[in-house]
């Protein structure tokens, strides 16, 4: 039986720039740093109140795929096809005024819906989440 | 355009800005009487509605600030001495006693943990790799 998710990876154009975002404009904490090569890391990050979740930053270079696809991949990262999930929080309206102050993009300013009060940003490649205050 | 106009937006505004403050301003003698006047609020209230919101008082979080970047110094090798002035505390005393209370260990430990991890994932990266990934990375020898 399977009993929960720790991993997921998150595909970014560009890890340098990616690691900067989710832990300087998210404050997310650094789980693992792993020199893989000269340019490329096992990089994963979190949540900081969510021990044993970690989200790989994957960056689209060939390695795990064929340049035709990492091309067909960036592309459509880039043009924010991808919604990679729900992230919560304590007080939509402060974490929204953060994150803006620091720079993330929103597509929607946080709106009531049925399950919670929810506003929709973009991480620097393009993916984008939604962030709630759950009820 | 997104619409911003939800209720209390520039309550929400003066409190993220005065976090915002701690956040780059923590390394510095912080009077937090003075980021309650900037705003615009009573001290009490300012303290009641920030730990409403981060669920830490100003003074709680500017010390958690103060202790996550201490954490960040150490990693790269800095002396636990210079590491706590460095981050605003002023004493040494004061500092590796928050330090062990909040990390779980003393700063000197720290920095011998996290050196010794640094090695390990140096020597040999594949003990921190998933096995799915290497092995479509083809990092795995054959």
């Amino acid at each position: 039986m399977i009993s929960k998710m720790t991993h997921v990876s998150v595909y970014v154009l560009n890890q340098k720039s990616a690691y900067d975002f989710y832990t300087n404009k998210l404050g997310f904490k650094v789980i693992k740093d792993v020199p893989m090569s000269d340019d490329d890391r096992w990089i994963t990050v979190g949540p900081p109140d969510q021990p044993g979740f970690e989200i790989i930053l994957s960056p689209l270079t060939r390695g795990l795929f064929s340049e035709e696809t990492v091309k067909a991949l960036r592309e459509l990262v880039e043009k924010g096809t991808f919604g990679v999930g729900l992230f919560t929080c304590n007080d939509i309206f402060a974490t929204y005024e953060e994150l803006k102050a620091k720079g993330v993009e929103f597509t929607k300013a946080p709106k009531k819906e049925f399950y919670g009060t929810e506003a929709i940003f973009k991480d620097d490649s393009g993916n984008w989440f939604s962030l709630a205050q759950l009820v | 355009m997104i619409n911003e106009q939800y209720p209390k937006i520039y309550f929400y505004r003066r409190i993220v800005q005065a976090k915002l403050f701690i956040d780059t301003h923590y390394s510095l003698k912080i009077d937090l009487e003075n980021i309650a006047d900037e705003a615009y609020f009573s001290k009490f209230h300012f303290i009641r509605e920030f730990k409403n919101i981060y669920r830490k008082t100003p003074h709680q979080y500017l010390i958690s600030v103060r202790i996550e970047n201490a954490m960040e110094s150490l990693k790269t090798g800095i002396p636990v001495s210079e590491v706590c002035y460095a981050v605003g505390f002023e004493s040494l005393g004061s500092f590796s006693g928050l330090f062990k209370r909040i990390v779980g260990m003393p700063p000197s430990l720290y920095i011998i943990q996290h050196q010794k991890l640094k090695a390990q994932m140096a020597e040999s990266p594949l003990d921190f790799i998933p096995g799915c990934f290497a092995e479509k990375k083809g990092l795995l020898k054959k």
